[in-house]
């Protein structure tokens, strides 16, 4: 399990990254969203993983904090999804608007000279 | 919880919220109640910065106080708080000045150079006003979030082309910074199991050993993603292209965003690992003494090269995050009150000549300061005749006066609070109690009255080309609500020298409340949470 998470967070940031270092912006913007993947899968991991636990209480359980799941991760990705999401969809507007603008899909608005 | 006053800490929040959401009801043509409802919004937020003010400060009794404000007055074990203290009502009050200053300057031309630009600067006030307040790491990431959001629509605000490529440039840097805030943010929950930075500050101390590198590398990661903000070299590349191209009265907010990174490296770097921080007390202190010198030495280059008068500007912003984050690093309580000095002084008068370069550009022609240059190195004649005897108008004169202060304040000159604050910062280095002065101390005070030496040469070479050498081929047209707000935060700034006293009296009590953040931790955190048992979580 462990080693799952570990490796699917590292394989995303690793692609994240590299795209993210390229020069053409749609590059850049599928690399940022796979880096915010990443990262909301490891905030998830602070919370310890479990498996089988239950969200918050088991039916009928008295609660204890050692038996559910962490619920303040859960929260954290959910805001961050959002704003990700969010700051994603206004960064397209920008990268469209520079598109247009710029006439050249290169993050700083024009081809490199050869 | 009882009572209207006790509220108070959350409406900075709440009236740019409102503000701003009714905005984006409004039809788009009717700028006059936009603006008028901006104006009165701005407004209100100047007269509350100044009330929390006072009652961070304690006015009646004069002892200080950290009011904290539990939303759903939850415990703030479980809950969100917002906390009220002297540096938070420092920044609100400076956040309410260039609000009001940079909204009175748009109303004369920048309001009507694109749609939504009332409610984005609600928007961003809000964020700005959230990011002082709150006392919890993940509430502050979401401020910040707003913040920057409210700011690529600011930065965007005019269209063109530069701006589009800068501001692309500006979106992809902050996304990535902010998810390297939410890496150290989530690194630090999972060692201390805590979000609220006062209980964090408790708990730093008790961590285990062998989660502490942990927790120190979520720090770090955290800490990246503040001086992103900041500009520290080599991370502020950003930052001078960004805010050459924004739009004037948009720059002038917009600039004290650098100063919301230092304020969170000051405020958690104080808390998480000043004196109570255990074995990690002092961690990272050297990285943002070396950082912001170096930050010092590439602003204060920048400064020297640059051709152009809003480059020339960033370039100082650039200056001013590293002195505030060299003095920081130096974790002398005394060289933080003067560094608040500093910081103050600084973000009035670099959002004052953000308005000014606007001003003084509009009456020039293209080109004109290169050409300047290319005319002193080439030593080409100018024809003179036509210049003798042609009064200097009467606004050329008062612009050339703000760029005089301006120099000054940037430089640090006397008579301006620009020389003060610098003064105060250098005075606590040489006398630091009997000991002798370290090699750091000097490398800093070096670099202090260099770049100010930096400063003042740039800043006479680009007065002289712009003010005698190529004058502006028409006067610039400057309506009184543009020459206002550069007014109003020039005279601040010469009051700011004037009452010096009161003044600095009020940062050293803020430095000493930061550097030993005793009544902070205690205000939010009534009952510590007995170490030991959070362990147990796991």
């Amino acid at each position: 399990m462990e080693l799952i998470l570990a490796l699917g967070i590292g394989v995303l940031t690793g692609s994240g990254v590299w795209l993210l270092l390229r020069p053409r912006t749609f590059q850049v913007i599928i690399g940022l969203s796979l880096l915010s993947y990443a990262v909301n899968l490891f905030i998830f991991s602070t919370g310890g993983l479990r498996t089988g636990a239950a969200p918050v209480l088991e039916r009928g359980a008295v609660g204890h904090l050692a038996t559910h799941a962490d619920p303040v991760p859960q929260a954290l990705v959910l805001t961050a999804i959002v704003i990700s999401f969010a700051t994603t969809a206004l960064f397209l507007v920008v990268l469209l608007a520079a598109r247009g603008l710029t006439g050249t899909d290169h993050v700083d608005g024009r081809e490199k000279d050869r | 919880m009882s009572g209207w006053m006790d509220h108070l800490t959350i409406v900075p929040i709440i009236i740019p919220l409102l503000a701003g959401t009714l905005m984006m009801l409004i039809d788009e043509r009717r700028r006059t109640l936009k603006a008028a409802l901006g104006v009165a919004s701005a407004l209100v937020l100047l007269v509350l910065a100044v009330v929390l003010l006072l009652v961070a400060d304690g006015a009646p009794s004069g002892g200080g106080a950290v009011r904290v404000y539990r939303l759903g007055d939850w415990p703030s074990l479980f809950g969100i708080v917002l906390v009220l203290d002297r540096l938070a009502a420092l920044m609100l009050l400076l956040t309410a000045i260039l609000g009001i200053a940079a909204l009175v300057f748009s109303l004369a031309r920048w309001q009507h150079a694109g749609a939504h630009f009332h409610s984005l600067f609600q928007f961003q006030l809000m964020g700005l006003n959230g990011a002082f307040l709150t006392g919890d790491l993940f509430n502050l990431f979401v401020f910040f979030e707003i913040m920057l959001a409210a700011s690529y629509g600011l930065a965007l605000h005019g269209s063109g082309l530069a701006r589009v490529r800068a501001g692309l440039h500006y979106l992809v840097i902050n996304l990535a910074a902010s998810l390297l805030f939410l890496i150290g943010v989530s690194m630090i929950y999972g060692v201390a199991g805590t979000l609220n930075m006062a209980e964090l500050a408790t708990r730093i101390a008790v961590v285990a050993s062998e989660d502490r590198a942990l927790l120190e590398a979520g720090a770090a990661i955290l800490g990246i993603a503040f001086l992103i903000k900041a500009g520290m070299w080599p991370l502020g590349f950003w930052l001078p292209n960004t805010y050459a191209t924004v739009s004037a009265a948009s720059v002038a907010i917009i600039s004290i965003l650098s100063k919301v990174g230092v304020y969170a490296v000051l405020r958690l770097w104080l808390l998480m690992f000043g004196e109570s921080g255990g074995a990690s007390a002092g961690f990272g202190g050297l990285w943002l003494l070396a950082g912001g010198l170096l930050t010092i030495a590439f602003g204060s280059v920048a400064v020297l090269a640059t051709q152009n008068m809003a480059r020339l500007a960033s370039a100082s912003v650039l200056v001013s995050s590293g002195t505030l984050l060299a003095a920081a690093g130096t974790g002398q309580v005394a060289v933080t009150g003067g560094a608040l000095f500093y910081l103050t002084s600084s973000v009035l008068g670099i959002a004052g000549f953000f308005l000014l370069i606007e001003l003084v550009e509009r009456g020039r022609e293209l080109g004109a300061d290169v050409l300047a240059v290319t005319r002193e190195a080439f030593g080409e004649e100018v024809d003179e005749d036509d210049q003798v005897g042609v009064p200097i108008p009467a606004a050329m004169a008062i612009l050339g006066a703000s760029f005089v202060a301006c120099a000054l304040l940037l430089a640090g000159l006397p008579p301006l609070s620009g020389f003060l604050a610098k003064f105060a910062m250098l005075g606590p280095l040489l006398s630091p109690g009997g000991a002798g002065v370290s090699a750091t101390t000097w490398a800093l005070l070096a670099a202090l009255i260099l770049s100010g030496l930096a400063t003042i040469v740039a800043m006479t070479r680009t007065g002289i080309d712009v003010f005698w050498a190529s004058p502006a081929a028409a006067v610039p047209r400057v309506r009184v609500a543009e020459l206002a707000p550069v007014m109003l935060l020039l005279t601040l700034c010469v009051a700011l020298s004037v009452q010096a006293g009161p003044v600095m009296r009020y940062m050293e009590a803020t430095a000493q409340s930061i550097h030993v953040p005793h009544g902070y931790v205690t205000g939010v955190v009534p009952t510590p949470w007995p170490s030991g048992t959070e362990g147990d979580r796991r």
